[in-house]
């Protein structure tokens, strides 16, 4: 039984993980606007105009 | 003679959706209603970007305004404007946010994002749709700021600066703090139900006796993030009413948490049992989810603007013959401005023009231009129509008359104490009756049973925690809040609705509160108009965009514009056109040559043809249809009064269609307002002031609670604790009634969680709160609480037809 120490152990550090991505979620501003994102995600790419360097990480607004 | 006009569909404009009624323009096999509609479609087309107009039908917003002047942007050339408006600039990017009220669409959202496709230099756009926020990164070396406002001015997308957007202050506006608190706490929470689950169906035991202890240090170890991080708030709140020497909700939160943690650590340290942490890891993640479903705001609204935010940057200075666009702050006393067309008078000043037009509808929401003479005084907030005027500053514009009216008087904070929230209220009673329980049940036990004294106090303290109660009030008032805002009432916070529930006297605003400039009363008093009159008359004033001319406009419905063979308009005097060779002239007394009728009131519009005058046009403002109504609902209930700038000669008029319980008071001036309403406030009535002018702002915020009418919530308004939406005009008493509806299904809801705080304490004095129990009781108590104040809230909106049912 003395396995259960260990899964204790690795449960915790996946939840902490999960706990420490949704702070960097917070902080770059992914719950500042619910609305807009939902909209972008309809838009269609165009193919050959699309530049690359659109920032993709969101940044926060500082 | 008689002539016959074909009746014909007009076609729509394809950029605006708007019917094109002067000349249409084709372009690219499209109809465009003006040249502006047109440019922003040959600027999309040649950029490949036509994506716009399949995203939305008739995406755009009409560019009819008219020519703008062309260095009105000038001011961002300025590097102090510019600094104080970039977000962020290294060597070869700026960053800069701006705030755009014209975003209404996905197709905005889509071509805004989209803008690096039409300037190079644009490195990317972010739109947030909800705040009508655009935050753009550009390479300065190829495109200047002024160039950037100038593209999006182009595209119809012109940015809104106003002198509050220099201010670097700008916090971020969503509280990520709680979202984290929370996200601590459920984290906690969550593990530690975990870890005590096996305690509570006794299966440690058969684990073995190592991993009992393991899952009550692990819980120790949980609840340190809850009880020094996510709880912060409470201790803060809680020691400040302290030091206040008053009790509010959060100081038996406080409490009830102190004793949560100190009596667990010596359950688990000393006496080896479990403790009653998971249920403190509940008692916040509930807590603070409450608080987060309490902070809804409408962040595109903004409730305690100033006087910065409504005036312009910068301002054209004449020195030395010259002209130069300087910035509002570094105006004189003495300077000589000059306010073209359509532009605000950012200060008290004197006009040495001959003559300016100037409209006060910001001030006064009386939209009929003001003829002023060289020499008077123009208040700062008037906006000039008609030929650009020079004025010599008076006054800096933050010591103008209206803008010092904004600034004295007391200050938000101190006018509450009248209506303090309920919770306050019981929270004292609640807090010293929790108190002498637990002593009482100390002093019981002390003697026979010591170990069993100390747990009766603290489960007394805990279980008590008064975390139902806490509850209802951000659930009932944060749904009332989303319920209101579906209505387009939007209140400033959660308070405010506790406050509505408890206003008994309702101050209207005459002039664009109680009466609509769409609603205005016309008649023609002459010789009868003949078809073709109206039809030439129709074919002047549609040209114009004087709000008489609109109003004549409509009043002359049906009727088919003429062609006229010339047509051309005196700022601030009348229209002159030409039909069939005679001159048609609609104005002022003084343009058309008639003898001044001074016994009328209200505006006059003359109409003479060929220097003959026919008649004249005698037009009032008319009550918004759902006044008289509005009036009488709320007659039985609550004081009314009426204050009006203007002079009495429309009493007769009003009281005949208003009730005639309403205290009437006419020619009163801005600071008039509010010491109206501070000598009610004084007399301890609760007043509700209406207003929808800077000239209200004063009584706004004088008043326990300012709500601001208007027609564009996302535009100006004055500083108020609400917003309404002028459409929802006729919903006042229902909004009202629904806010004393809700006060009660607090007090309800009150009674409700007392019931779970009497079976918790009757367990708790005899010593019989298990952590199991206590694991149960927290959650359920507060979860019913939820429910029922969601379900009531919601029922009370469909009876009080506030929340309308989709009929599917």
């Amino acid at each position: 039984m003395e396995v259960i120490f260990l899964l204790i152990a690795i449960s915790l550090v996946v939840a902490a993980t999960f706990l420490f991505l949704f702070f960097k979620a917070i902080k770059g501003g992914q719950f500042d606007d619910d609305y807009t994102p939902s909209v972008r995600i309809l838009f269609e790419n165009q193919p050959k105009k699309t530049i690359k360097d659109q920032p993709k990480k969101s940044k926060s607004y500082e | 003679m008689k002539q016959s006009f074909p009746t014909q569909t007009r076609p729509k404009c394809y950029h605006c959706g708007e019917d094109c009624d002067t000349d249409v323009l084709v372009f690219d096999e499209k109809e465009f209603c003006c040249q502006g509609c047109r440019l922003v479609y040959e600027v999309l087309a040649e950029n490949g970007l036509c994506e716009f107009y399949s995203l939305d039908s008739n995406p755009g917003k009409s560019q009819k305004s008219g020519a703008k002047l062309r260095n009105r942007f000038d001011y961002l050339d300025d590097p102090d404007v510019a600094k104080g408006l970039l977000d962020f600039k290294n060597a070869t990017e700026s960053h800069v946010t701006f705030y755009i009220p014209q975003i209404h669409c996905s197709s905005c959202i889509w071509l805004l994002e989209n803008l690096f496709q039409i300037n190079a230099a644009i490195i990317g756009s972010r739109v947030d749709f909800v705040k009508r926020k655009v935050q753009l990164k550009f390479l300065h070396g190829k495109l200047n700021l002024k160039e950037l406002v100038n593209l999006l001015s182009i595209l119809g997308y012109e940015p809104s600066v106003s002198l509050s957007d220099l201010d670097r202050e700008r916090a971020p506006q969503v509280d990520r703090r709680t979202l984290t608190k929370l996200a601590v706490a459920g984290f906690c929470f969550g593990n530690m139900m975990l870890f005590s689950i096996p305690e509570y169906f006794s299966e440690a035991e058969l684990l073995g006796e190592g991993f009992k202890g393991l899952f009550d240090y692990l819980n120790v170890l949980l609840s340190l993030p809850i009880v020094f991080y996510a709880a912060s708030d409470y201790y803060i709140s809680a020691w400040h009413a302290v030091r206040r020497r008053s009790l509010n909700m959060d100081v038996p939160i406080v409490l009830g948490i102190v004793a949560f943690f100190l009596y667990s650590l010596w359950e688990i340290f000393t006496q080896g049992n479990a403790g009653y942490m998971d249920s403190l890891g509940g008692l916040l993640f509930f807590l603070l989810l409450g608080k987060i479903y309490q902070q809804k705001t409408f962040a595109t609204l903004k409730f305690d603007r100033d006087y910065k935010a409504y005036f312009p940057v910068a301002v054209t200075r004449l020195a030395k013959d010259a002209e130069e666009v300087i910035p509002l702050t570094k105006l004189q006393v003495g300077d000589r401005i000059l306010v073209r067309n359509e532009e605000l008078i950012p200060a008290d000043a004197l006009l040495l023009s001959p003559h300016a037009n100037i409209d006060y509808s910001f001030v006064t929401g009386e939209e009929v231009p003001v003829p002023t003479q060289k020499g008077e005084l123009i208040y700062a907030g008037g906006r000039q129509r008609g030929d650009a005027v020079m004025l010599a500053v008076q006054k800096l514009p933050s010591q103008s008359y209206l803008t010092d009216l904004w600034n004295n008087g007391e200050k938000p904070e101190e006018r509450l104490q009248l209506l303090e929230p309920l919770a306050n209220r019981i929270s004292g009673i609640f807090t010293w009756t929790v108190l002498a329980i637990a002593f009482a049940a100390f002093a019981f036990w002390i003697g026979k049973d010591t170990p069993m004294a100390f747990k009766a106090f603290t489960t007394v303290l805990i279980v008590s925690c008064p975390c139902a109660l806490s509850m209802s009030t951000p659930f009932t008032l944060g749904n009332t809040l989303r319920i209101f805002g579906k209505g387009k009432f939007y209140l400033k916070n959660a308070e405010v609705v506790e406050k509505l529930a408890l206003v008994d006297t309702v101050v209207f605003d005459k002039t664009g509160t109680l009466t609509d400039p769409a609603k205005a009363s016309i008649d023609f008093v002459g010789e009868t108009l003949s078809q073709e009159t109206r039809s030439v008359l129709k074919a002047m004033v549609r040209q114009s965009t004087h709000p008489l001319s609109n109003r004549i406009n409509q009043w002359l419905d049906t009727a088919q514009p003429a062609m006229l063979e010339g047509l051309s308009e005196a700022k601030g005097a009348g229209l002159e056109g030409k039909y069939m060779g005679q001159v048609f002239r609609l104005g002022s007394s003084e343009f058309t040559g008639a003898e001044k009728n001074a016994e009328l009131k209200g505006n006059v519009v003359y109409l003479s043809v060929e220097s003959v005058v026919l008649g004249y046009f005698h037009i009032q403002s008319g009550l918004r249809q759902s006044a008289p109504e509005v009036v009488q609902a709320l007659a039985g209930d609550y004081g009314l009064h009426i204050l009006s700038g203007d002079h009495d000669h429309e009493r007769e008029a009003l009281s005949k269609r208003l009730d005639a319980g309403i205290k009437f008071n006419f020619n009163q001036s801005p600071s008039d307002k509010l010491h109206y309403i501070q000598s009610l406030n004084q007399t301890g009535q609760r007043t509700l002031m209406l207003g929808d002018g800077l000239n209200d702002a004063g009584a706004l915020r004088e008043s326990q609670v300012g709500v601001a009418i208007t027609d564009q919530v996302s535009h100006f308004s004055p500083a108020s604790d609400a917003i309404l939406d002028a459409g929802s005009f006729a919903k006042i008493p229902s909004f009202l009634a629904f806010a004393r509806g809700s006060r009660r299904i607090v007090k309800f809801s009150f009674g409700l969680s007392f019931l779970y705080n009497i079976v918790g304490l009757s367990l708790a004095v005899q010593g019989l709160l298990s952590p199991v129990l206590c694991a149960i009781l927290m959650p359920l108590s507060s979860i019913s609480v939820v429910v029922f104040t969601t379900l009531a809230t919601h029922l009370m909106g469909i009876r009080k037809g506030l929340i309308h049912l989709d009929p599917r």
